[in-house]
C-alpha cells in the first residue's frame, strides 16, 4: 500500500493581478514564505524544491534552503500538477520528507522575466513560427475551428464559457475581473484571433503560489488540515498544436486524466468540484469531454445549461478561472490553490459538502497535461 | 516592413527546404510500413525503421482548421489567415492561406487547396495554401 501524502500548505502571493514591485524571484519566494507561514515550518524544514519557469537551483539559493531533491520540470503551466506527482513518488521512496513547489510570474509587469523565444532551427521554428502565430491567442485556439464545425457549437456558446467563469469571480474579491458580463459583451469584445475575442482570452497579470506536501505521519500534525492527494497524471502529446492527433480533443487530457482518477479509484461521478485550466474559452469544453465528464460535443450544452455555474452540479473554476481571476502564464498553480481551498472549506465561493476535487492542467499549447485528485478525507 | 520568422533548416529538414525552392512540396514514406509523415526526420515515427524515402506531395490539402489573426505581427499585415491543412497523403502541416479574403465567410473547414510557394530569403520559399483551382501564379 502506497503512503498516503497531503498538501499541507498552500499560499498565493500576498497580491495578484499588477505587482510591478516585485521581480520574478521574488514572486515565488513572496508565495514560498506565505506557504510556510500557512503550515507553520521554516525553509530548514523544506528538503525537497521543484519549480518551473525558474530553476529549482536559483529558487532554493533565494531561499537559503539545501534541497535532497529537486525537479525543474517544465512543460508549461501544468508543471505544478506534474511536480505534485514527482513529489509525491519522491517522498514515497524517501527521497526527501518535506516538498516545496513554487510558481511565480511577472506576466503583466515583466520584470525579471525571460523570454518566450522558439529557436529558428527547432521544428516549430521551421514548420510553425513562419506563418505568424504569434504566441498563444493564434497557437492555443488554432484546432477550435474544427471543433466548433464538427459537433455545430457556435460562437455564442463559446462566449457563455466566459459569461459563466464571470459570474464565479464576481464571488471572489481577489479576483482581476469580476464585473457580470453577457454573451454579447464577450462577442462586442476586441478581436483576437477569429473566432476568439478577448473576453475569450485569458487575463495577463503577475502572481504566484507554492504548496508544501508531506507524508501522512507528518501531514497529521501539522496545523491545517490535510488535503489528501489520492491520485496524479502526466502526459504529454506534441510541442507542435499542428500535430496533434485529434484537433478536436487532447491525447494528453485523456491519458493524464485516466493516469489519476485510476490511481484515486475514482470516476467522474466521483468529483464534488472541477478545475480545468482555462487559458483559452475552448479549454473547459475539452476538458469536460476528455476527461470524462460529458459525450463528445456536449460540453457547450452542459455549460449553457448551468450545470458547472454557480449552483449548478458540477462547480467549475470556481475562483473565476484563467479568464477572470488571474493568469501568470502558467496558471496551474492557481487552479491547484482552488482545489485546496474548496478540501479546506475555506474558498470565498465555497462548495458546501465538496469531499473531492480534481484540477485539470494544460502545457504549452496541448503539449502536455496534469491532473491531481484531492480529497479532505483518506478513502 | 520587418520579416517574419524564416526557418533554419537543419540537417535532418534540408530535403523540405531545397524541396520548396524547387517547387515541390516534400514529405518522407516509410519503406518497412508505409507511414507518411510530416514534420521531417530521418526515421519513421510509426514504427521507428530507419528505411524511409523522400517524395513530392500533390500540394491538394483540405482546409482542416483556422484563426483569423487580428493583431500585429512582423512580416504580416493583419487581419491574416493562420491555418491548418490536411494534405491529401494524410499529414497536417501550418501555413497561411493566400489569394482568398481574411473574412468568415470566404473560409470554410474542409475547403479545398493547393500549395503555393512564396520566398521569404534567398534561401527559403514558404509553402502557402490557396483555394484550390486558383489560376496560376
Amino acid at each position: 500500500m502506497n503512503e498516503a501524502i497531503a498538501i499541507v500548505g498552500a499560499a498565493e502571493t500576498t497580491d495578484l493581478g499588477k505587482i510591478p514591485h516585485m521581480s520574478q524571484i521574488q514572486l515565488h519566494a513572496d508565495a514560498a514564505r506565505n506557504t510556510l507561514a500557512d503550515c507553520g515550518l521554516g525553509p530548514g524544514d523544506i528538503d525537497g524544491i521543484a519549480t518551473a519557469g525558474e530553476s529549482p537551483v536559483n529558487l532554493a539559493h533565494y531561499l537559503g534552503i539545501t534541497p535532497a531533491w529537486v525537479d525543474g520540470t517544465s512543460v508549461g503551466g501544468c508543471s505544478f500538477m506534474v511536480h505534485v506527482r514527482h513529489a509525491a513518488a519522491a517522498l514515497r521512496a524517501g527521497l526527501c520528507k518535506t516538498v516545496l513547489i513554487t510558481h511565480g510570474e511577472s506576466g503583466r509587469s515583466r520584470v525579471g522575466r525571460g523570454g518566450f523565444a522558439r529557436p529558428a532551427a527547432s521544428l516549430s521554428g521551421q514548420f510553425e513560427m513562419p506563418f505568424g502565430p504569434v504566441g498563444p491567442p493564434t497557437l492555443f485556439t488554432l484546432p477550435v475551428m474544427r471543433y466548433l464545425h464538427t459537433y455545430g457549437v457556435t460562437e455564442e456558446q463559446l462566449a457563455q464559457v466566459a459569461v459563466v467563469q464571470r459570474d464565479w469571480a464576481g464571488r471572489n474579491p481577489r479576483a482581476y475581473m469580476r464585473d457580470p458580463i453577457s454573451v454579447d459583451d464577450v462577442l462586442g469584445s476586441t478581436m483576437i484571433a477569429w473566432p476568439f475575442r478577448k473576453l475569450m482570452c485569458c487575463l495577463v497579470t503577475d502572481g504566484g503560489g507554492a504548496l508544501v506536501l508531506t507524508t501522512a505521519d507528518r501531514a497529521r500534525d501539522l496545523r491545517r488540515p490535510p488535503v489528501w492527494v489520492l491520485g496524479t497524471g502526466e502526459a504529454v502529446e506534441t510541442p507542435m498544436v499542428s500535430q496533434m492527433e485529434d484537433l478536436t480533443s487532447s491525447k494528453a487530457f485523456r491519458l493524464a486524466s485516466a493516469q489519476a482518477f485510476g490511481e484515486a479509484g475514482i470516476g467522474p461521478r466521483d468529483v464534488d468540484h472541477l478545475m480545468i485550466y482555462d487559458a483559452f474559452a475552448h479549454l473547459p469544453l475539452y476538458g469536460l469531454e476528455d476527461l470524462g465528464f460529458v459525450g463528445r460535443g456536449e460540453a457547450a450544452a452542459f455549460i449553457g445549461d448551468g450545470h458547472t455555474a454557480p449552483g449548478g452540479r458540477l462547480p467549475l473554476n470556481t475562483n473565476g478561472g484563467g479568464l477572470s481571476y488571474a493568469h501568470s502564464g502558467m496558471y496551474g498553480m492557481y487552479a491547484l490553490q482552488e482545489s485546496v481551498r474548496q478540501m479546506r472549506g475555506v474558498a470565498p465561493a465555497q462548495i458546501e459538502g465538496a469531499n473531492l476535487s480534481v484540477a485539470h492542467g494544460v502545457g504549452g499549447m496541448f503539449a502536455a497535461s496534469g491532473t491531481v485528485v484531492m480529497s479532505r478525507e483518506l478513502p | 516592413m520587418p520579416s517574419r520568422p524564416v526557418p533554419q533548416p537543419t540537417p535532418e529538414t534540408q530535403h523540405f527546404w531545397d524541396g520548396t525552392r524547387a517547387g515541390e512540396l516534400r514529405l518522407q514514406r516509410c519503406l518497412d510500413c508505409g507511414a507518411i509523415y510530416f514534420p521531417p526526420r530521418p526515421f519513421c515515427p510509426a514504427c521507428s525503421s530507419g528505411d524511409v524515402e523522400v517524395f513530392a506531395a500533390s500540394g491538394r490539402a483540405r482546409l482542416a482548421s483556422f484563426v483569423i489573426n487580428h493583431r500585429p505581427a512582423p512580416g504580416f499585415e493583419a487581419p491574416y489567415v493562420i491555418a491548418l491543412v490536411d494534405l491529401e497523403e494524410g499529414p497536417r502541416m501550418m501555413t497561411n492561406l493566400v489569394g482568398v479574403d481574411p473574412v468568415p465567410e470566404a473560409l470554410s473547414v474542409d475547403m479545398p487547396l493547393e500549395v503555393v510557394f512564396e520566398a521569404v530569403s534567398d534561401e527559403i520559399q514558404l509553402p502557402l495554401f490557396r483555394p484550390a483551382g486558383g489560376s496560376a501564379s
